[in-house]
């Protein structure tokens, strides 16, 4: 029985810093923000984490396809920055949006992809008629320590997947996924930044496990980037999904409606799905659309998705991904540091 | 600020506005009353979920707080009435010049407060002006 | 039910009184009063204390105990009993006072307040007096005190047209009546100007705005009128000693520019005492914020709803004016130890009706009217009393 999107939901902070601002606080050369494509990032305000994103999320996907929130079997809610080591931000999800309380819930941690993780997750309980339905989350509020390459991409945002079986928005064809061990970027426990291997995180990361995943899954699919009207590759910055997308044979036109890194960052394990979700905002019934997310440690989810009538009826229901872009407040470093507990007090 | 059962018993209000209705004179009361101000003795009350859309009736924007709020100031904290008739006080998120008397606001879910740096995370319902782009 | 009079009052100065503990200030305002009323402990059968929050400013409750011990009349074992509504904990005493001694039960009683909230920083204090409020659902959102009060001068500014420098006329006016007044906090007169150039604290109130924060504390003895020349050349009469309730949040109140505490605690009160607000000649009303002032005037019914900023720019409540409204200083200018405020009002009533305020003093004062408020309304305590 097919299963897939039965709703979904985007959230992003008001808050954006710009790339100059911080290439101005750390001496950084002035085009930065060009090398990256990434102009500017979200930031969360001083009250929200991944929590109150996941929430904001959630409410929008159960809003636009009017769930009943008492059908939601699972809740998954992957982030690399849960408010809690130990308490789960996927509990909190679920009293917020109205779920009774028959249902598994979890925190998933794998870097960049926990959220897609969350929609596999999901999907095997749909797939087996284990559950009704599954709320697959995908939130962060991530962290780059002060002056470091990543200081310019870790952005804070999120999205939330409703999956079934009924009243598709979009069906899950299939997936394939790749993973291995590559330490490229890591937290250890109680530290506050992540740490990374540099120019080791692309060739040997992103790369080899994005190229794999999606390569698999076309073979695996029968298909050809041009069976796809759209493509979405995680977006750790504006260039990797650029040259990806290139490498396995994607047009830019493919990748543009999902391509939202360069407005407001890497939002970490909202990243691709909030390009998957700014994509089914745009996409029209019977349309196609390639996702394939990176999480680094490292692994890759490659997505085939067939767009149905439904999203037709549901789409215009909540706020879509664009209209986060509208009516943001930049903030000065100084600001921004306070925002991100960056002053220690 | 709290304790830990004393948030946890209120989540339901906390988070999603869950208040209570009286079936014999037909008012809406949040917060929660077990007792109809009302009915008193006749009062039939049932648990009613809020919508959490409504409108300023007064305001102010806080320069000077307690401990607690103190890294968040300036802060609006207004009375607001909701759709359904009752009133209660909430932080509007907004900048101070923005907010107003008669200003329409709509439920957001932040945090509220922490029990320092190791104890709980205290979510709840804040709000923010309706009608944006969002 | 047998008429009750004040028959010795006495205030320690109020202020940040660093080397004095809560202790010492119960010992020195009940001397104070013993020696006005000329009892002997041995003729005090009961003592009722007016105090907020001694375990959140001291750390020490027990409070009724601990100020009979202190009083030296542990070993008479006198019933001592602390009581409690925020800051109208000091009215609330002298009312439970007067209950007791005009049901018989009692003969000698003393009514104190005290409050000792200077051993805490501002933050802790702040947050103390936020418990007045309601702490689930205003202070855990962020409520402070000055911020409802600021909601209700708000929308008062917004309903009524009252002005920003209405409310700094009230400030104005209250320093000017605490020069005059030995135990005041502040004796400096302050501009308007100054009170709208003082920092924002909850927009529209800024810090000239508010009471301070203050140690003091107050004592007045009660006694059977019928008995009362026995120990004093001036007593005077308690004519009404009424006390009425409302919500404890604001959002909840019928309206939220008035205190329907106050109206029905002072229409009980001229009931009580067969008057009218216009037979009133001085009045000391809970100015913890200027807008209180201003709303306690309209609400006691010494002016029409939504006329009190007006009535004080027009010199309504000043001294000399149709009704002087604390001559004190008030809570704003002689200082706000939360417990001892609803005392301290009864002893500068006690002054003024004995013709002794001095400089402050009303000319031919008869008939004064003391108002304290609990929280923002929650509580209000009002007595009327004549010479």
């Amino acid at each position: 029985m097919p299963a897939g999107i039965v709703s979904y939901g985007a959230y992003i902070p008001r808050y954006r810093i710009r790339a100059e601002e911080i290439a101005r606080v750390w001496g950084e050369r002035e085009d930065m923000a060009r090398s990256l494509n990434v102009f500017q990032k979200s930031v969360p305000d001083l009250d929200e984490d991944a929590v109150t994103i996941a929430v904001e999320a959630s409410r929008n996907a159960v809003k636009r396809a009017s769930v009943d929130p008492a059908r939601i079997g699972a809740i998954y809610a992957g982030s690399e920055s849960h408010p809690y080591a130990v308490k789960p931000t996927a509990t909190i999800v679920g009293e917020a949006i109205g779920v009774d309380h028959q249902l598994t819930a979890a925190d998933f941690e794998f870097a960049c992809k926990a959220g897609t993780a969350a929609v596999q997750a999901c999907l095997g309980l749909v797939s087996a008629n284990l559950i009704d339905l599954g709320l697959a989350i995908g939130t962060d509020t991530s962290q780059g320590a002060p002056g470091d390459a990543l200081e310019y991409t870790a952005a804070a945002g999120g999205a939330a997947f409703i999956i079934g079986r009924e009243d598709l928005a979009a069906e899950i064809e299939g997936f394939y996924s790749f993973t291995t061990d590559t330490p490229d970027f890591w937290r250890r426990e109680g530290m506050a930044y992540p740490e990374h291997g540099g120019r080791f995180t692309g060739e040997p990361g992103y790369f080899k496990h994005v190229t794999s995943a999606t390569l698999g899954l076309l073979a695996k699919m029968k298909t050809g980037p041009e069976d796809y009207d759209y493509a979405v590759f995680h977006q750790p910055n504006g260039k990797f999904p650029e040259r990806v997308a290139k490498r396995l044979g994607f047009s830019r036109d493919q990748i543009e409606p999902g391509l939202v890194v360069p407005w407001i960052g890497n939002t970490y394990s909202g990243s691709s799905l909030i390009g998957l979700a700014a994509t089914l905002d745009v996409a029209s019934p019977g349309e196609r659309i390639l996702l394939a997310s990176f999480g680094s440690g490292a692994g890759s989810d490659a997505f085939s998705i067939r767009v149905r009538d439904a999203i037709d009826e549901i789409r215009d229901r909540a706020p879509k991904v664009r209209d986060y872009f509208e009516d943001v407040v930049y903030l000065d470093y100084a600001v921004y540091a306070k925002h991100k507990g960056k002053l220690r007090l | 600020m709290s304790t830990v059962p004393r948030f946890w018993r209120h989540i339901p209000q906390r988070y999603n506005l869950v208040g209570t209705h009286c079936k014999n004179c037909d008012e809406y009361y949040f917060p929660p009353r077990t007792i109809c101000p009302t009915c008193r003795r006749a009062a039939r009350m049932e648990d009613h979920k809020f919508r959490g859309e409504g409108e300023v009736v007064t305001f102010t924007t806080i320069y000077n707080a307690t401990d607690d709020f103190k890294r968040q100031t300036p802060y609006n904290l207004a009375i607001i009435e909701l759709s359904e008739g009752p009133r209660l006080t909430g932080q509007v998120i907004c900048s101070p010049s923005e907010i107003e008397i008669g200003m329409r606001v709509r439920p957001v879910f932040r945090i509220l407060g922490k029990d320092g740096d190791r104890g709980i995370i205290y979510y709840g319902t804040k709000f923010v002006p309706a009608g944006g782009p969002i | 039910m047998r008429s009750v009079s004040i028959i010795g009052a006495g205030c320690t100065k109020f202020g940040e009184r660093w080397d004095d503990s809560l202790r010492d200030l119960v010992v020195e305002t009940g001397i104070m009063a013993l020696e006005d009323a000329s009892v002997s402990g041995e003729e005090i059968d009961g003592l009722y204390v007016g105090n907020m929050s001694g375990g959140r400013f001291v750390e020490q409750e027990h409070i009724g105990a601990l100020i009979s011990d202190c009083a030296g009349l542990s070993r008479l074992h006198v019933p001592s009993t602390r009581v409690e509504a925020a800051c109208a904990s000091g009215g609330l005493a002298l009312r439970q006072g007067v209950l007791a001694v005009a049901s018989g039960y009692s003969d000698v009683v003393i009514a104190a307040g005290v409050e000792k909230m200077t051993d805490v920083t501002g933050g802790v204090a702040a947050d103390a007096l936020a418990a007045a409020a309601d702490r689930e659902w205003e202070c855990f959102f962020g409520a402070t005190f000055p911020a409802l009060y600021a909601m209700i001068a708000r929308l008062h500014m917004h309903r009524y047209g009252t002005t920003r420098e209405e409310l700094a006329e009230v400030a104005v006016k209250n320093h000017h009546n605490g020069c005059s007044n030995p135990i005041s906090q502040y004796q400096v007169e302050i501009t308007i100007d100054e009170v709208l150039r003082s920092p924002l604290v909850a927009d529209p109130l800024r810090v000239l705005d508010c009471s301070p924060i203050t140690d003091g504390a107050a004592a007045v003895v009660l006694a059977p009128t019928e008995e009362a020349k026995k120990y004093s050349d001036g007593p005077v009469r308690i004519l009404a000693a009424a006390q009425a309730s409302d919500t404890l949040a604001l959002h909840d109140r019928r309206d939220i520019t008035t205190l329907d505490a106050s109206v029905f605690a002072a229409r009980k009160a001229f009931s009580q005492a067969g008057l009218a607000p216009g037979d009133v000649d001085l009045a000391e009303v809970h100015d913890a914020f200027t807008i209180g002032e201003i709303v306690a005037i309209e609400d006691l019914g010494f002016v029409e709803k939504g006329k009190g900023g007006r009535a004080v720019s027009d010199g309504l409540t000043s001294i000399g004016g149709e009704i002087p409204v604390n001559t004190s200083g008030g809570l704003k200018a002689c200082g706000h130890p939360v417990g001892a405020t609803g005392i301290k009002q009864a002893y500068e009533m006690v002054l003024q009706l004995r013709g002794e305020a001095g400089k402050r003093q009303v000319e031919g004062a008869q008939v004064g009217l003391t108002h304290n408020v609990g929280g923002c309304g929650g509580t209000a305590i009002v007595h009327i009393m004549s010479r």
